[in-house]
């Protein structure tokens, strides 16, 4: 089943073409990877997708609806959610406190929500953490809590931006585990990009490639590990031959 | 013992009127619980929401001037300002809330400032409605005694903290705090952040008001310059809440307390009494330098000196 399909979607700003003619579907229960070199337009697709921006041509359709005029708010509700590159805690609240604010978009008691934070925060390993003020977390934490805050929303869709870059090698290690978990007990669809490629490789499903903002191939972890196109595009054309 | 602290101060000041004091303390004493109402309204929208409003006057001024034309041109008492400022707040408080909190951060300050200067120049001019720079006058006042009024100021000081409280242990203060610290990602948790925002002004503005229709009675004088002023209310606000240390439950009423007493003192000090107000802007700068998150922020740091002293010795 088709959750979100994004089809002939551009972007400009202003004279620069962010993204051109994209067009690509997210099945449910699938992880679809989103790769490609920096500037090719992964940041502005996810910004697209969850509302932030609206695109200049194209459309987005989730389950069969149009979204893409809608705003983030009305989109998190419908069961999207997305963590940011640049992580972004709310600062002076407890790792708890950050929780319990997302949790409170499916329920109007605070102690439910309290209830849908410890769990989340247990699933995620950050339940040690809860007390500590989020400013004070170590990066690996805090991108664990971005996860953290986006499942608390009970999404059917999960936008992971760059979730594992900077991280070293355990704390890749616990993420990637974390995130299988979100599929197989979750039953969440994940939308990821990374730059990775040991990550994106191992964890995906389908992968998406885009290159100065447009699609340049799609198809299995295999096939784009041979696809000359997408070689070019990373290590330029003399490598290729 | 903490949790009951509210409760005990409640307590002792229902006892403050037995006791005796001078008309002037009792004065002092309305003004600090006044001032305190003014400062937690500001708080919701300023300290937890994040969203810094330098025009306050404009929603004490809208309060003050409901009881007041009330009074002056239906003949009922303007103690029906207080109910019906919370309408009146309420449906200024969207008007202003859908122009002004699309705009963020300084951009949102200087349009309430300006919202601030508007108000009072449309009072000034407005001369059939407000009567102008003539001001109203209450003609004959409900009570002589302060007893009474500061009873009325009480309740609504309580009750103000207590919805407060209320709130902010909410879901909606939750959101609020969101707001303040990251709008974009608060957003895109699910967070409708500017009918949330208008939310937080609205509060911020009813209970604005209802402080200012209690001025209106409780002086029983007001024209255009004491309710709409730049300095005495939208600014004064501001300092009080940043004194009593911002986003904290006992901020605004610490902070209340310290500046109305601190203006009174420095105004009655021979010869540097004139120059109050740069004494204010210079206790304003060493706070903002020494206590950025108030009195009540940075108590530990407030008592550390002597706290280590007693252990040392």
């Amino acid at each position: 089943m088709t959750l979100i399909e994004v089809k002939n979607v551009s972007k400009q700003f202003g004279g620069l073409a962010a993204l051109t003619d994209v067009s690509f579907v997210l099945n449910k229960g699938e992880i679809l990877g989103l790769i490609g070199p920096n500037g090719a337009g992964k940041t502005t697709m996810f910004n697209i997708v969850n509302g932030f921006y609206p695109p200049t041509k194209g459309d987005v359709f989730l389950k069969g609806q149009r979204v893409s005029h809608l705003k983030p708010h009305t989109l998190c509700k419908l069961g999207v959610a997305r963590t940011f590159q640049v992580v972004r805690p709310l600062q002076r609240m407890t790792t708890l406190d950050n929780v319990i604010t997302s949790a409170f978009i499916r329920t109007k008691s605070k102690s439910h929500a309290e209830e849908i934070a410890i769990e989340i925060l247990k699933f995620t390993g950050l339940y040690d953490d809860r007390m500590v003020i989020s400013k004070g977390l170590p990066l690996g934490k805090r991108k664990r809590l971005e996860i953290a805050r986006a499942l608390a929303t009970h999404p059917e869709i999960l936008l992971l931006d760059e979730s594992f870059a900077g991280l070293n090698p355990t704390e890749i290690n616990d993420q990637i585990q974390i995130v299988k978990k979100i599929r197989t007990e979750k039953e969440i669809t994940i939308l990821i990009i990374e730059h990775h490629m040991k990550v994106i490789m191992s964890i995906s499903d389908r992968i998406v490639v885009l290159n100065y903002g447009q699609k340049i191939a799609e198809g299995t972890p295999a096939e784009i590990g041979h696809n000359p196109i997408v070689i070019e595009a990373y290590l330029g054309e003399e490598h290729s031959a | 013992m903490k949790k009951f602290l509210p409760l005990i101060i409640f307590a002792i000041l229902c006892f403050v009127p037995f006791v005796g004091l001078s008309t002037y303390v009792m004065h002092i004493l309305i003004l600090v619980l006044m001032w305190s109402v003014i400062g937690m309204a500001w708080n919701v929208l300023g300290g937890y929401t994040g969203q810094v409003s330098f025009g306050h006057a404009a929603f004490f001024g809208f309060g003050a001037y409901t009881g007041g034309i009330l009074y002056q041109h239906l003949g009922i008492s303007a103690w029906w300002g207080l109910p019906a400022c919370v309408v009146i707040l309420t449906a200024l408080s969207l008007v202003i809330g859908y122009i002004c909190l699309r705009l963020r951060g300084a951009y949102f300050a200087l349009a309430t400032l300006a919202l601030g200067e508007v108000c009072r120049v449309a009072a000034e001019n407005l001369v059939e409605f407000t009567q102008g720079n003539m001001g109203i006058m209450l003609r004959e006042r409900t009570w002589v005694d302060k007893t009474w009024y500061f009873y009325v100021i009480l309740i609504i000081a309580a009750s103000t903290y207590m919805l407060i409280k209320l709130v902010m242990e909410s879901k909606l203060g939750y959101y609020f705090v969101a707001i303040r610290e990251d709008q974009d990602a608060a957003e895109s948790l699910g967070i409708n952040t500017t009918f949330y925002k208008t939310i937080s002004l609205c509060l911020s503005g009813v209970l604005t008001g209802v402080a200012g229709a209690f001025y209106m009675n409780y002086m029983g004088y007001i024209d255009p310059a004491t309710v709409f002023p730049l300095s005495e209310v939208s600014i004064a606000v501001v300092m009080v809440v940043m004194v009593g240390g911002a986003a904290t439950f006992w901020g605004p009423i610490v902070g209340a307390l310290i500046m109305v007493f601190l203006a009174e003192v420095i105004r009655s000090l021979p010869h540097i009494g004139a120059a109050h107000q740069t004494i204010f802007g210079i206790i304003l700068i060493l706070i903002i330098m020494f206590l950025p998150n108030g009195v009540v922020g940075d108590f530990g740091k407030l008592i550390k000196p002597f706290v280590g002293r007693r252990t040392s010795s």
